[in-house]
């Protein structure tokens, strides 16, 4: 009984981080962009205008909502939604931290710890293409149409080389489960001789997998360099070109969920997840829970790295052209990634005997 | 009737409306859309089961790969109903024959087989990864291997045709 109001509090609790810190990072993207072209960016609501989500949250609510003459109403409305769903799902199966203990008993801090966390987290990626497609579509606008179009070919495209990394992550841990996954780098010393403990990442042995993945998390995110979906420039507004009000709010604000999730999934899967060095001893000295807040903290701030990643690449790098993007994807990546995954096997037949 | 028979028969249900769906649909969209709903349907059996595996995979390759292809096609084609060639009634005639013929056979099929007695299932670890390896790599080797060098022709043959009509 006590596990379901765990859970449930655990689930409540990591909904409202995931939009909070979503709401917090259109202030901080506003302030990266201001920062990198020497500008002072939000200060006048509150200060430092801290309180500019919130007057953009009630403004997106107070708009008018329109709803297009000749779209499809319901695909219409369950667009967003479907993209909104599915940027909050992937937060279930990231292990957050270490355990906490109550009355002797260890409750982890994941909400599902199903054997196949990986590939849940990848199923519920390729889902999310579905809510840009019927967003796009029911719009009934050839912008939104194209956009949408190019969303989908573009997801798929580096799914391929995305998973393609991720098999050299489980050849090595020989786990699909995230728990095993994080859990595993705390263990151990560096190359087997670095005398750091729970500094054993994987980015350490997959340099080069961590680039991959790094590069289809920007294609799968829509984020520049890869924001032709919602690219101005050619194609008005992309697959929101039609939405207003708060629905257009929801895509805006899923991307910056999905870019929350898909750093602190990074962060698992290269960067040691809750790990930190010094963790081992910390759980020597401290009260668990204490210790498990702590390394909670250490994800949340590698994960919030990684969305500052994400904003200063877009305030820097310019936008590919399509045909460089699909070029990049599928003459690139995938066949680099396929080398990786035979490095990889290489490298595990030579060193773990 | 415990949880899981419930939630068994409620996901049944859903799963054969939803197919249902996707024929009566008028709109190919809703179609796709339902099609993918279904498969929704199915990974849940999947889990029902205890194969995650299979179900996550399912997703992953029907759901998010295949029918987003479909879908990508069926949104380009801009199929609606007005610009719907009208069929002849002679075809008509011949698609309502054909398929009543296939109807019969599948009634008399179903008619003439024994149900087999319901055995309770036992929690099975059958769909695990692990197992699921073993019987694919170990005792289904060749099998597996002939398969993917199936999927490789299909796929250098769609190259291939691809390729053809940049050079007329």
């Amino acid at each position: 009984m006590f596990l379901l109001i765990f859970k449930i509090a655990l689930i409540v609790i990591l909904f409202l981080i995931s939009l909070g810190v979503a709401a917090y990072a259109t202030y901080g993207e506003r302030k990266v962009a201001a920062f990198m072209q020497d500008r002072i960016g939000p200060d006048r609501a509150g200060p430092f205008g801290l309180l500019q989500p919130i007057a953009d949250g009630v403004k997106m609510f107070m708009k008018e909502e329109i709803i297009p003459n000749v779209s499809d109403k319901l695909l219409f409305i369950l667009g967003p939604c479907i993209f909104m769903i599915t940027a909050l799902m992937t937060s279930a199966v990231i292990p957050w931290g270490t355990a906490m203990e109550f009355d002797g008993v260890k409750y982890g801090l994941q909400v599902a710890d199903i054997n196949i966390g990986i590939l849940y987290v990848f199923g519920v990626v390729s889902l999310g293409v579905y809510g840009i497609m019927i967003g796009g579509w029911a719009s009934n606008n050839k912008f939104a149409l194209l956009g949408a179009v190019r969303a989908s070919s573009q997801m798929i495209s580096y799914e391929l080389a995305m998973g393609m990394s991720l098999i050299a992550i489980i050849m090595m841990s020989g786990s699909l489960s995230l728990n095993d996954i994080v859990a595993q780098q705390g263990q151990g010393k560096l190359y087997g001789f670095i005398p750091v403990s729970g500094l054993n990442w994987n980015i350490f042995y997959q340099p080069l997998g961590f680039i991959i993945f790094l590069i289809c998390a920007f294609a799968e995110c829509n984020r520049t360099p890869f924001d032709l979906p919602e690219c101005e420039t050619e194609l008005v507004g992309g697959y929101h070109t039609e939405y207003s009000s708060m629905k257009l709010g929801l895509y805006l604000f899923a991307e910056y969920i999905n870019m929350f999730v898909s750093g602190a999934i990074i962060s698992c899967l290269y960067f040691g997840g809750y790990n930190f060095p010094g963790l081992e001893y910390l759980s020597t000295v401290l009260n668990p829970n204490l210790v498990s807040i702590i390394s909670f903290g250490a994800l949340f701030t590698k994960a919030i790295f990684f969305v500052f990643f994400f904003m200063w690449i877009r305030w820097t790098i310019p936008r590919f052209r399509y045909d460089q993007l699909m070029k990049l994807g599928w003459q690139v990546l995938l066949p680099l990634s396929i080398l990786n995954v035979l490095l990889t096997g290489g490298g595990l037949t030579i060193f773990s005997k | 009737m415990g949880i899981s028979q419930i939630i068994f028969y409620m996901l049944a249900a859903f799963t054969l409306l939803s197919a249902l769906f996707v024929v009566f649909s008028k709109n190919p969209i809703y179609s796709v859309l339902w099609l993918i709903l279904c498969f929704f349907s199915i990974a849940g059996h999947f889990v029902m089961l205890n194969a995650q595996f299979l179900a996550v995979v399912h997703i992953i390759v029907y759901s998010g790969a295949i029918m987003v292809l479909f879908l990508f096609t069926v949104m380009l084609l801009n199929l609606n109903s007005e610009t719907e060639p009208h069929k002849p009634t002679l075809l008509k005639f011949a698609a309502v024959l054909s398929g009543g013929a296939l109807f019969l056979i599948i009634i008399a099929a179903v008619r003439s087989t024994m149900p087999a007695p319901y055995v309770a299932p036992q929690l099975s670890e059958v769909g695990y990864v692990k197992n699921i390896g073993m019987k694919l790599y170990r005792d289904y080797t060749l099998p597996f291997e002939v398969a993917s060098i199936l999927f490789l022709s299909a796929m250098i043959g769609s190259v291939v045709l691809a390729k053809k009509e940049r050079f007329n």
